[in-house]
């Protein structure tokens, strides 16, 4: 299908584009378009005004500052899995990038619209959840950071406020022996994700600290598996120590199913991401 | 009233101005304003890949982008690349190879295909699948595009295959 009539506005500041989001409350903003082609092309949304903040000056940059690894919003998927400073600060996001559609999308897609728009099986939430990275808003009243347990509220739902832009993301950067592990099942790569897990831990002394197991693709939102994480707190990752953690999953994650799908799949499936993460992880 | 947008683009290397509708798709520009045809439109909504394009040396997809965004880039299709020479290796590997029967996925597969080779040029099979997962072929069941693809990068390595 064909999209519906809107006005395009390209605005060449971010001023400019929070005061064209201020003056029209049925608009859009465009970023990458990698998700808001499609549904304006399916006509899921029929905005008034479509503003294009895809070309915005100095929102694409990659910086470390006071411990923290620095994004723009308008960093693409493909700059994001190329980019050596990633690689280095947040080797979870890199590894996460090439699950992100396929090389034609991930050319396009920015990191920012994909945390924006909130999609429950979207990979990135759940990189930031694990990580604990936070995010940098703006709106005309200035800007603030919001942590990313607080931003996904749910299923295409985020703490942004629809006369805010988000500007960039931030996670810390990688500390001494923290090690990240990103898995996740779909029907074929870069498809939707059935179930995903970005892990993230410490592994000192034999041991592993600080673990955090975020799920994607299982509800509304990215979750984390606390109870499961916290059983493994300072042990080993023996086979005996991860199948116990195992079975804490029920008590952490309750997936939603989908025809052909179901919860109880799901839950297994989980299991089976956290069992070749953290067998990685140790190796 | 349908809003206009007037843009400025180069397409296939060759400089134009035009007046498009702002909620016109780069794919259905070149397609019914400049009649480039090669450029395929299946889903339309980004699972398919027969409208992969090249956007500023970047290989996209031609419905998931707008017209209006194409202002001061440089689009190249099919039909450019094909008459620069740039995939005639691939062109001739993918019909000695049958590695097409309808056509339809070809232009986009050839594309994404020359951006693997530019990225990569000694592609496993495992590699070159990774990276046609988003152009879906409907005929052949990949392995013929899988050989083409493996018999022109490694021909172009200078390896008799």
């Amino acid at each position: 299908m064909k999209p519906a009539p809107f006005n395009y506005i390209k605005p060449s500041s971010i001023g400019d584009a929070l005061a064209a989001l201020g003056e029209h409350p049925e608009a859009v903003l465009l970023a990458g378009g990698q998700s808001l082609l499609p549904m304006l092309n399916m006509r899921l949304v029929a905005p008034s005004h479509v503003i294009d903040i895809g070309a915005l000056p100095a929102m694409n940059e990659v910086s470390i500052a006071d411990g923290w690894l620095r994004m723009g919003a308008l960093l693409r998927h493909c700059d994001l899995a190329a980019s050596p400073t990633v690689a280095e600060a947040a080797p979870l996001l890199q590894a996460a990038a090439r699950h992100i559609g396929h090389p034609a999308i991930r050319n396009r897609g920015t990191i920012g619209g994909s945390l924006a728009l909130a999609d429950p099986a979207a990979e990135l939430p759940a990189c930031l959840l694990a990580l604990g990275g936070r995010l940098v808003i703006e709106g005309l009243d200035g800007e603030r950071v919001v942590e990313a347990a607080a931003f996904f509220t749910g299923t295409f739902e985020t703490a942004l406020r629809r006369d805010e832009i988000l500007r960039a993301v931030e996670v810390p950067v990688l500390a001494p022996k923290y090690r990240s592990e990103f898995h996740e099942l779909a029907r074929r790569l870069g498809d939707y994700a059935l179930v995903g897990l970005a892990a993230h831990g410490q592994i000192d002394n034999g041991g592993v600290h600080d673990l955090r197991l975020a799920f994607f693709a299982v509800g509304d939102k990215p979750a984390l598996a606390v109870a499961a994480a916290r059983s493994l707190e300072g042990k080993s990752l023996s086979e005996a120590n991860i199948a116990a953690a195992v079975a804490l999953l029920a008590d952490d994650i309750h997936p939603i199913g989908q025809p052909g799908y179901g919860e109880r799949t799901k839950l297994h499936h989980c299991g089976v991401l956290v069992k070749r993460a953290l067998s990685r992880m140790a190796a | 009233m349908e809003p206009m947008i007037d843009i400025q683009t180069s397409v296939n290397g060759a400089n134009l101005s035009a007046r498009v509708p702002a909620r016109q798709t780069l794919v259905d520009f070149l397609r019914y304003h400049l009649e480039l045809t090669g450029s395929h439109v299946g889903c339309e909504h980004g699972s398919c890949g027969a409208c992969t394009i090249r956007l500023d040396g970047d290989i996209v997809r031609g419905c998931l982008v707008l017209a209006a965004q194409a202002d001061g880039a440089a689009v190249e299709t099919i039909e450019g690349l094909s008459d620069s020479g740039e995939l005639a290796d691939l062109q001739a590997t993918f019909h000695a190879r049958n590695a097409l029967q309808c056509g339809y996925c070809t232009p986009g597969m050839l594309l994404t295909a020359q951006a693997l080779l530019a990225d990569n040029p000694a592609p496993s099979r495992e590699e070159i699948r990774a990276y046609i997962s988003g152009n879906y072929c409907r005929c052949t069941g990949y392995q013929a595009i899988v050989d083409a693809i493996e018999s022109v990068a490694a021909a172009r390595r200078g390896v008799i295959s």
